[in-house]
């Protein structure tokens, strides 16, 4: 997996470096370890020192499960690299298991040859009793295929914090910073940011961030002195596109894309939300920025937040709602409101693990249908959904443009693996922003010259309705649920007006225009076609990448509008042998092209609550490759880099 | 840190204190829209919409910043015979749509109008919280115990043994005294009037329209169709007047037929931690309650003392105090910290920690 090129000598201690491409570290503990802080950091340090990165948080639903026991362990994992990668590794080279429960949930994911670091001071009879080993697995042929590090991270931490006057077991809460010293060390990681932030978070107790610093330093000097390291290995900076980057994570791309639609569209934000996993982050996010004249109102239940945001949309705001699928069907009366009032609406769905409160920390795609088809009647909206955490930002402000512009409610998809991964994040300039701005209606437009308001009179080319605001006077109207009457918008039981509404109401979804797909086919000469959207960019990127490197072609497209559909959709798909379409569902998408384009496809599908592994998605477009008659099996020369 | 006292004085009746006003004379007919009325013949509702447009004009607002929000029922229909804005929403919502409209803004006069079963059955949840939050709303509760649009089940208000379509051996659940409910939810303004009795209902409606917070109005409305003559013991017959107590801030509670010195020949009395109602002849005068809206306990007693059987029903203002509103608040967070940080959206996008390639 990980590909050496050279080695050197290290400067300060004359040990060997050996230059790598790319490392997948684990983090692994239990929940009150601080691994997902541990990997932050670590995160942040491979930022700063410029290297590519995409990351994996692994955590329990439970806030603090059982200590010592399996449901406890939390994990992060952290890809980087000195080139573009596409996901956080399938699996770790490096595995830092901080307890034997965390040792036994993710040792059979180290391959062979694979860098095992474990504190062995939580080896004790009892903590592996709780996880049902017998005998210490680090003294057996388990872990014999590996290279094993023994380290007492907690007494060597509460060693290096005796002067601190801090009692043992307050000291001893610090090894997770003495483990992050120590691969700080071994990957040649700049510390500064470190020091730095461990100052920020603890300012308000200079004992606990004096401690931390010590155990991270303590960390490093170990690494250092210990011969048991000889070795360290330096991954250089990637060469990214040229500008300014900072790391991000979905949750905050996706806040950062509302404010900024606000900003843009010169409107107020309004926030209606209930916290709900994995998108309370968003509401926390949001709740930071009242700066930017952004409301967020912590509601009583789902229905409330959305009802709230439909509401302040009437009066001129960007109405905006965040939840999670469970969360998506209690608004789904709401957002058909929203249909039938026509009016703006963004409603944010990160999904997760699914059905009913499933697995409220692990991610899924399996919102898809609910998001287009779960109202009553008929009531489309546009679906559109980001590939990585940082394409949040994007399509946050995509997804408030179209609701703006066609005055309709619209659903984003994020996932649990964008909400919490994160990546490298190039800062976009913010004149280059779209402008989203609005115009209120403000006077009277019936045709019939009466000087009355019609709300239902439709602008020509969107199809879109007047948004004329309460305070504008003349224009008082009443909208509702019930029927309206084309134009005027008075209520109307008439069924020939009811067809043309409901035709009126889809026509203007369907006409939105999106952007065309482009084929990915670096060679053209590919026989079949991957098929994605959302998440799933990063491992069908990967996997796409491995089949070419082997030699064999294959195209991808991935959608960021699911509805409406890119207009060239239809023609793309035609033109491949074979489609496959992987998702984390049991084949939605599948479902809604094959229904739509009457073209078939292979639905690859996995439910598990992770993220698809690039090796796994290989293998499968490799056996379809396979399938192909020979004369459609052309060869290229690979670039030698995998991810 | 003003006291609560001052909190009190500084918003009452500043309930409309943001919303433009006009200098044009405004009449009822200017609050009619061209829409047809089309509740059933006889239908309580003809006789609060009346009220409303005859008021709105006293009120002397721009007509473009009012605006009525409703859920489904019979009674939220209202909002289409008013000309001003309006929104008929979804079944038990509005109030949480209205708290996201009076939020983000502060110029308009908000109310929203529901029914017993859209506010306390379907919409039990909203009702509370925005009670809770006191965000600037005056909300209508149109109480006719049953359900008239979906033709005749019991509600969340009727009686128990109420013999209704889908309780052909009579309902059995206990209901709801929407008063008390309120009163619970910590309402800062809370009054039942009667749809019949237009001065006092009009009272109470400008009460609650300058009241700044959430106002909770029950009207007990009639339902001719589906059940008809609920509330007739309140309007007609030789005791209707000795089952009415209108009660007003200051005053001692007296009622039925006048006594010589002209107020009423029964009283409100304390009973333990309840009240009794007693002949006004065979109590002293200083054990005569006198109605303090602003005491909590007593507006909660006085809402006791209204059974289903209406054999007491108290009618005006129970609870009339002032604290800050969740709308007012919010809007000072916003206020402030663009005041104090306004946002630079380059700024934030960069964030503290950037590398440049
Ligand atoms: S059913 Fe009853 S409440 Fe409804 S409109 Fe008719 S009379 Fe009024």
């Amino acid at each position: 997996m990980t590909s050496e090129t050279t080695t050197s000598q290290r400067a300060d201690s004359g040990e060997e470096i050996r230059q790598l491409q790319r490392v997948v570290i684990r983090f692994a503990g239990d929940s009150g370890d601080g691994m997902q802080l541990t990997g932050d950091r670590f995160t942040s340090e491979a930022a700063a020192f410029g290297n590519d990165l995409a990351t994996l948080p692994n955590f329990p639903a439970e806030i603090r499960a059982p200590q010592g026991t399996l449901p406890g362990v939390s994990s992060f994992q952290l890809h980087f690299a000195d080139f573009d990668i596409l996901t956080p590794g399938d699996r770790p080279d490096v595995l830092v298991a901080m307890n034997p429960a965390a040792l036994k949930a993710n040792i059979t994911d180290l391959p062979a040859g694979g860098i095992l670091i474990v504190n062995t001071d939580e080896f004790t009879k009892r903590n592996l009793g709780k996880v049902g080993y017998d005998d210490n697995p680090l003294d057996g042929d388990d872990v014999a295929s590996f290279q094993v590090h023994e380290v007492a991270m907690a007494q060597l931490t509460r060693g290096a914090l005796e002067e601190t006057g801090l009692s043992k077991k307050e000291a001893e809460r610090a090894k997770n910073m003495f483990a992050l010293g120590l691969l700080s060390w071994m990957y040649h990681r700049p510390t500064d940011g470190t020091e730095r932030a461990l100052n920020e978070k603890f300012a308000k107790r200079p004992e606990l961030a004096e401690a931390n610093i010590l155990a991270f330093r303590a960390g490093w000097n170990y690494g250092e002195t210990t011969e048991a390291f000889a070795v360290s290995y330096e991954v250089a900076p990637a060469k990214l596109e040229q500008g300014t980057y900072r790391q991000i994570t979905g949750n905050a791309a996706l806040a950062y894309g509302i404010v900024a639609a606000g900003q843009r569209s010169g409107l107020p934000v309004f926030l209606g939300s209930y916290p709900i996993t994995p998108a309370s982050d968003v509401l926390h996010e949001l709740s930071q920025h009242k700066g930017f004249d952004v409301t967020s109102f912590q509601a009583e239940d789902e229905i409330a937040g959305v009802g709230a945001a439909l509401g302040a949309s009437f009066g001129g705001a960007l109405g905006v709602t965040t939840t999670s699928g469970p969360g998506l069907g209690l608004k789904a009366e709401t957002i058909g409101l929203g249909v039938a009032l026509e009016l703006p609406l963004l409603v944010v769905d990160v999904q997760r693990g699914g059905p009913s409160t499933g697995l409220p920390t692990k991610t899924e795609q399996t919102d898809l249908l609910q998001a287009m088809f779960g109202r009553n009647g008929e009531s489309p909206v546009p679906v559109i959904a980001p590939q990585s955490p940082g394409d949040a930002f994007g399509t946050a402000l995509d997804a408030a443009r179209i609701a703006l512009t066609y005055r309709t409610p619209v659903l984003l998809l994020s996932d649990g693996s964008i909400a919490n991964g994160s990546e490298p994040w190039l800062v976009p300039d913010v004149t280059d922003l779209p402008d989203l701005s609005v115009e209120f209606t403000r006077e009277p437009n019936a045709p019939d010259g009466s000087g009355d308001f019609w709300p239902y009179l439709r602008d020509a080319e969107t199809l879109a309705r007047p948004w004329a605001v309460p305070g504008t006077a003349g224009l008082e109207h009443r909208i509702g649920g019930l029927e309206k009457a084309d134009g005027t918008g008075n209520i109307s039981y008439d069924p020939d007006n009811h067809d043309k509404m409901v035709r009126l109401r889809q026509g203007k979804i369907d006409g939105i225009p999106v952007p065309d797909v482009v084929v990915d086919d670096p060679s053209g000469h590919a026989d079949v076609l991957v098929i994605g959207w959302g998440s799933t960019y990063g491992p069908i990127g990967a996997a796409c990448r491995r089949v070419r490197n082997a030699g064999r072609d294959v195209a991808a497209v991935h959608l960021r509008h699911l509805n409406p559909l890119p207009a060239n959709l239809g023609d793309v798909l035609g033109r491949y042998r074979a489609v496959v379409c992987p998702e984390m569902n049991l084949g939605q998408l599948a479902m809604l092209l094959r229904a739509r384009y009457l073209v078939d496809m292979m639905s690859y599908t996995k439910v598990a609550g992770l993220p698809f592994k690039a090796e796994e998605l290989a293998d499968v477009l490799t056996n379809v490759l396979a399938d192909m008659p020979a004369d459609t099996v052309k060869s290229n020369t690979g670039n030698g880099v995998q991810a | 840190m003003t006291t609560a006292a001052e909190q009190r004085e500084g918003t009452v009746g500043l309930g409309l204190a943001d919303v433009p006003t006009t200098d044009d004379p405004q009449k009822a007919k200017d609050f009619t829209s061209d829409q047809e009325v089309r509740w059933c013949p006889g239908c309580g509702d003809y006789a609060v919409l009346a009220a409303v447009r005859g008021f709105l004009p006293d009120l002397g607002l721009r007509r473009e910043n009012i605006v009525f929000v409703s859920g489904i029922g019979c009674s939220s229909r209202f909002p289409y015979y008013l000309d001003t804005y309006g929104m008929h929403s979804i079944h038990g919502r509005a109030p949480a749509i209205a708290t996201g409209l009076a939020t983000s803004r502060p110029d308009l006069s908000v109310w929203v109008v529901t029914g017993d079963g859209d506010a306390l059955s379907i919409g039990g949840n909203h009702l509370i919280h925005a009670l809770r939050r006191n965000v600037n709303l005056t909300i209508l509760l149109f109480n006719n115990r049953i359900y008239g649009l979906t033709k005749g089940q019991y509600s969340p208000t009727s009686e128990v043994g109420k013999v209704t379509k889908s309780t052909p051996m009579g309902s059995v659940d206990h209901p709801f005294n929407p008063v008390s409910v309120a009163l619970g939810a910590e309402a800062t303004f809370v009054a039942r009037a009667l749809d019949s009795d237009r001065r006092s209902l009009t009272e109470v409606l400008r009460a609650a329209a300058e009241h700044r917070g959430t106002s909770l109005v029950e009207i007990f409305q009639d339902c001719p169709i589906f059940n008809d003559g609920t509330f007739d013991v309140l309007r007609k017959g030789d005791d209707a007047e000795s089952r009415l107590i209108p009660v007003t801030h200051g005053e001692p509670i007296r009622f039925g037929p006048a006594d010589e010195d002209g107020a009423g020949s029964y009283a409100v009395v304390r009973d333990g931690f309840g009240l009794a109602v007693a002949k006004t002849d065979d109590v002293a005068e200083r054990d005569i309650v006198v109605h303090d809206a602003t005491d909590h306990a007593l507006a909660f007693v006085l809402s006791r003392l209204s059974d289903q059987d209406l054999n007491h029903t108290v009618t005006g203002v129970f609870r009339s105090v002032s604290r800050p509103t969740y709308d007012d608040a919010v809007r000072a967070q916003v206020d402030q910290a663009r005041n104090d940080k306004p946002g630079d959206l380059q700024a934030l996008l960069r964030g503290k920690d950037t590398w440049t390639v």
